[in-house]
């Protein structure tokens, strides 16, 4: 067995969500970047540019990307071999809270979701698996609500046809219209149960988005992610919502198993400013 | 690229078109979800407000904690149409600009017409870079809101584009 003290994983926690709200994530500069190239019109390159200078910004003066950071969702990974010395969920909490304050982030969390409040830091929404292994590893993902508003599940039929599911995305994505932040990026969670769908579309923000040529694609899943992010970008939302072919920057999936009677679909969309952290204690 | 002033914004009103870029100088009040309920609130037992709202901008924005050596964290829009609500009441007692991302609501884009006001976008998810426009800022009231109190900001060359005009025309229709 391994041994992890609380204390190392409040430290990572803080530096965590420092690096997610003041560096944007690599993939989604480069999804942003190929956007900009892709697009003619001088107003939705200009407000390309603007996200991309944002950015640059961001990280020379440790400022945050958005000032909405986020209510701070944090994915915990821990080996089977570990044993954590201490408060894991204390610490975690602690850290958000280190680094919010270190780093000028925003108190956006209410204590009591009806009765509201004053704004603090935390807690987090935090979701832990075991796996195996004797490491631990954390994700911070700050999300801001904005997108997280746009959240939407359906419980479809087993029956259905798998156009009717790419309709309901793609619906959700109209719904969000210019209000969300576009470009965006899309998370699906598909199986499970009703939880666990939203659960999976949440973490499907994760992954590293990628714009791939279809045709190279032999994945059904991969396919699926590709053929609605060209669908979707016939939309003519664009950044801001101003019009444009860059709607998306990326369409991520997960799946699972689900039971003979259903099919749960959830859609999860992210802002442009998809901020997330790994570190690996 | 026009440049516009809150102060003149009477005069300069009627030039405007949703869709129009231009950039802002003057006053600007910061206010969100919880100081648009207070201060509709207010408006409606005709209490005291904390800002003169005649004639003023307000840029739904709650801005981040302030780091050492700037005059403003990252502060960029938030949706605007969580406000729609409470936007007429303000309009009614003199609200003439605001400021966010989105769209608004039918109801909104008449009242605006109806009061000769404006509704402008700005950089959405872009609060690092908007903060540069900021010349001077201060926490006016709602202070125990935290980020959604109402911060009284002076901007310089801020960023706009029209998203309803004074006829209620919407850059989205």
């Amino acid at each position: 067995m391994r041994r992890i003290t609380a204390s190392w994983i409040r430290d990572l926690v803080a530096q965590l969500c420092l690096k997610a709200n003041f560096t944007l994530r690599g993939d989604v500069i480069t999804q942003l970047k190929s956007a900009y190239i892709r697009e003619k019109g001088k107003r939705t390159k200009d407000i390309l540019a603007a996200i991309m200078d944002n950015s640059a910004i961001a990280r020379r003066e440790n400022l945050a990307i958005c000032q909405d950071t986020g209510m701070p969702c944090v994915f915990i990974e821990i080996g089977q071999e570990v044993i954590i010395k201490g408060d894991l969920k204390k610490a975690v909490n602690k850290g958000i809270e280190d680094g919010y304050k270190k780093g000028c982030l925003r108190s956006s969390v209410v204590r009591d979701p009806l009765l509201r409040g004053k704004p603090v830091y935390g807690p987090a929404v935090i979701h832990i698996d075991i796996v195996r292994g004797d490491k631990l590893k954390i994700i911070v993902l700050p999300k801001g609500f904005g997108c997280e508003n746009k959240s939407r599940l359906r419980m479809f039929n087993p029956t259905i046809e798998i156009n009717a599911i790419k309709e309901f995305i793609i619906e959700t994505v109209k719904m969000a219209g210019p209000e969300a932040c576009p470009p965006y990026i899309i998370g699906v969670g598909i199986g499970g149960t009703a939880d666990y769908a939203t659960f999976l579309a949440k973490k499907a923000l994760l992954k590293k988005i990628a714009n791939s040529p279809l045709r190279k694609l032999s994945n059904p899943i991969k396919k699926l992610e590709q053929e609605l992010m060209a669908e979707i970008n016939k939309l003519n939302i664009g950044p801001m919502g101003l019009g444009g072919k860059s709607t998306v920057i990326g369409v991520n999936i997960e799946t699972y198993p689900t039971h003979i009677a259903g099919l749960p679909v959830a859609v999860n969309i992210s802002c442009h400013a998809l901020r997330s952290a790994t570190g690996i204690i | 690229m026009k440049r516009i002033n809150t102060l003149l914004i009477e005069k300069q009103l009627g030039g405007l078109k949703a869709g129009d870029e231009v950039l802002l100088s003057g006053i600007v009040y910061t206010a969100r979800d919880q100081a648009h309920k207070r201060l509709a609130e207010a408006i409606k037992k005709r209490s005291s407000l904390p800002i003169d709202l005649k004639g003023a901008f307000i840029y739904y924005c709650g801005p981040t904690a302030t780091p050492r050596g700037k005059v403003i964290g990252s502060c960029g829009p938030t949706t605007s149409f969580r406000m729609d609500e409470f936007t007429p009441v303000l309009l009614k007692v003199g609200l003439r600009g605001m400021i966010g991302k989105g769209r608004r609501s039918k109801e909104v884009c008449r009242q605006i017409k109806k009061y000769k006001a404006v509704y402008f976008l700005t950089y959405a998810g872009c609060g690092a870079l908007l903060s540069k426009y900021v010349v001077k800022a201060e926490p006016i009231a709602y202070k125990e809101l935290g980020p959604e109190a109402v911060y009284k900001l002076e901007v310089k060359d801020f960023p706009l584009i029209v998203g309803v005009d004074s006829q209620g025309r919407s850059v989205y229709d």
